[in-house]
């Protein structure tokens, strides 16, 4: 059976989910990327707020394609963006802001698979390009934040209805799927070297 | 008489169809790929990619938000008058506004982004004249994702053909499931240093299943596809049979002492089009003709 669980997560909701799953989010999903990442943790150092809680919340590594009709805005196109490029600051931006889940495409590197694991949060992966099924599930947008830093850098606060499918890329006990995939590449590489008459 | 506006008008109409509708050949291989697979996480990857590529044009939709940064090729008749660039220009900005594609062009150091994708050297034109009586004009829209896994080594001639084959390897090995795969390889040899990654984009332009003329590097390119399959990063890097969809080497003499090559990293949705203006203003686009 597909799961289906609802944002805000709690910390007995990741914990039970188990990589390899497949899961859909109802509720609200903010997006957020390089520039939300840089500007929340160089707020939170100057003492200041920033504009939303990130508690439990579904981090959606996506810088989307919006369209304003009057007041309103819509989501035309919102795939997942390469998630590695947040390594480096994911491990705090966990430990300071606490996520249930973050979105994305690629995987992250270990420091993320272990912050993971101690506070509490998964790895959701999202097929990459697909930005049109992927708004299909983003039904309204009830807000946006750092606007100024741009259309695909802003914060956009987006409420999901079976937005997914998901795969749980990294649960939150330490389990990567990308790991596995990792070794199987490289048990497979010294038959691709033989085969491009290259040494092992 | 075809005028500025004229090219302004093909340029959004060519943004358009390119965003929302993939090429013949590149449909066709990830179909391929999906009848080929048969385990259930790559299928299920596979199958959110067809379907979204069919929703994108029954909404007449880009069918990724990344809509890359615009790389135009541009073919003049001689004796041409008309201000393509302004057209190609003016096509983009009206474009961003109405197709819509996402502002992605910013300032390299201050970041700050104008919000029409214009900007220093951006859209990006080469430039050539042809013998033909119409304006060809080519577009690349070229996501980031993929772009960024891009390489370039200066390989010493000793290190030969195995050289350049070590180095597409690690290439896709430091990649990963980073940039969208299945994905696209164009690979640039020879050439300097900047021809060499030029070669490496232009390659990407060709139809996947069509072969370099060259017999030899014909070979490399289909030994190299089914090698690095091999590899089973697979769709999205989570595992499966079709890790790489086509790749394609153009190649440019070099300096007797050197040898460049280059990987441009292109994702599946490996965004081409092409549009003819003709001199009565008729317009053709030769990508996206229905079949």
């Amino acid at each position: 059976m597909t799961k289906r669980l609802k944002t805000p997560l709690s910390e007995e909701d990741v914990r039970a989910l188990k990589f390899g799953e497949t899961i859909y989010l109802d509720g609200v999903v903010f997006t957020g990327r390089d520039e939300v990442h840089i500007h929340a943790l160089e707020y939170l150092e100057k003492g200041e707020k920033i504009p939303v809680d990130f508690k439990g919340s579904a981090l959606f590594h996506c810088g989307p394609i919006m369209r304003k009709t009057g007041d309103v805005w819509e989501v035309v196109a919102a795939g997942p963006t390469t998630s590695s490029r947040m390594n480096s600051l994911e491990p705090e931006f966990i430990e300071k802001f606490g996520p249930g889940a973050i979105i994305g495409k690629g995987g992250m590197s270990q420091p993320t698979v272990d912050a993971m694991k101690e506070h509490g949060c998964v790895y959701l992966a999202i097929t990459g390009g697909a930005a049109v099924l992927a708004a299909k599930g983003l039904k309204t947008v009830s807000g946006v934040e750092w606007y100024e830093l741009g259309m695909p850098e802003a914060i956009w606060i987006i409420n999901a209805e079976n937005f997914g499918p998901l795969t749980v890329g990294i649960d939150a006990h330490g389990n990567s799927l990308y790991a596995v995939v990792n070794d199987k590449v490289k048990e497979n590489e010294p038959k691709v070297r033989e085969r491009l008459g290259l040494k092992k | 008489m075809v005028a500025e506006t004229d090219v302004r008008n093909a340029v959004v109409e060519l943004l358009r169809k390119t965003v929302v509708k993939l090429p013949a050949d590149v449909r066709s291989a990830l179909v391929k790929a999906m009848d080929t697979e048969t385990a259930e996480v790559p299928r299920m990857q596979l199958k959110a990619i067809l379907d979204n590529i069919a929703l994108a044009e029954q909404g007449n939709t880009p069918m990724c938000q990344d809509t890359g940064v615009t790389i135009f090729y541009v073919t003049l008749p001689k004796g041409c008058e008309v201000d393509v660039e302004k057209g190609i220009i003016e096509g983009v900005k009206q474009a961003t506004k109405e197709v819509p594609l996402r502002p992605n062009a910013v300032h390299p150091l201050t970041r700050k982004n104008p919000g029409d994708n214009v900007g220093d050297r951006m859209p990006y034109i080469n430039c050539k004249v042809g013998d033909k009586d119409y304006i060809e004009i080519t577009v690349m829209t070229k996501g980031a994702g993929s772009e960024n896994m891009s390489q370039l080594a200066m390989l010493t001639p000793s290190q030969g053909i195995k050289g350049i084959k070590e180095f597409i390897l690690n290439t896709v090995l430091r990649a990963s499931g980073n940039p969208c795969p299945p994905m696209v390889l164009g690979v640039g040899v020879g050439g300097s240093s900047d021809i060499c990654m030029k070669l490496a984009k232009e390659a990407l332009l060709r139809p996947l299943d069509e072969r370099n003329k060259d017999p030899e590097v014909a070979n490399l390119e289909t030994e190299l596809l089914q090698a690095l399959n091999m590899l089973e990063i697979g769709p999205m890097g989570l595992g499966g049979k079709t890790t790489v969809l086509g790749l394609n080497i153009e190649y440019g003499y070099c300096h007797t002492a050197s040898l460049p090559v280059a990987v441009n990293v292109q994702c599946w949705a490996a965004r081409r089009g092409t549009v003819r203006i003709h001199p009565d203003g008729t317009l053709k686009f030769p990508t996206h003709e229905e079949a």
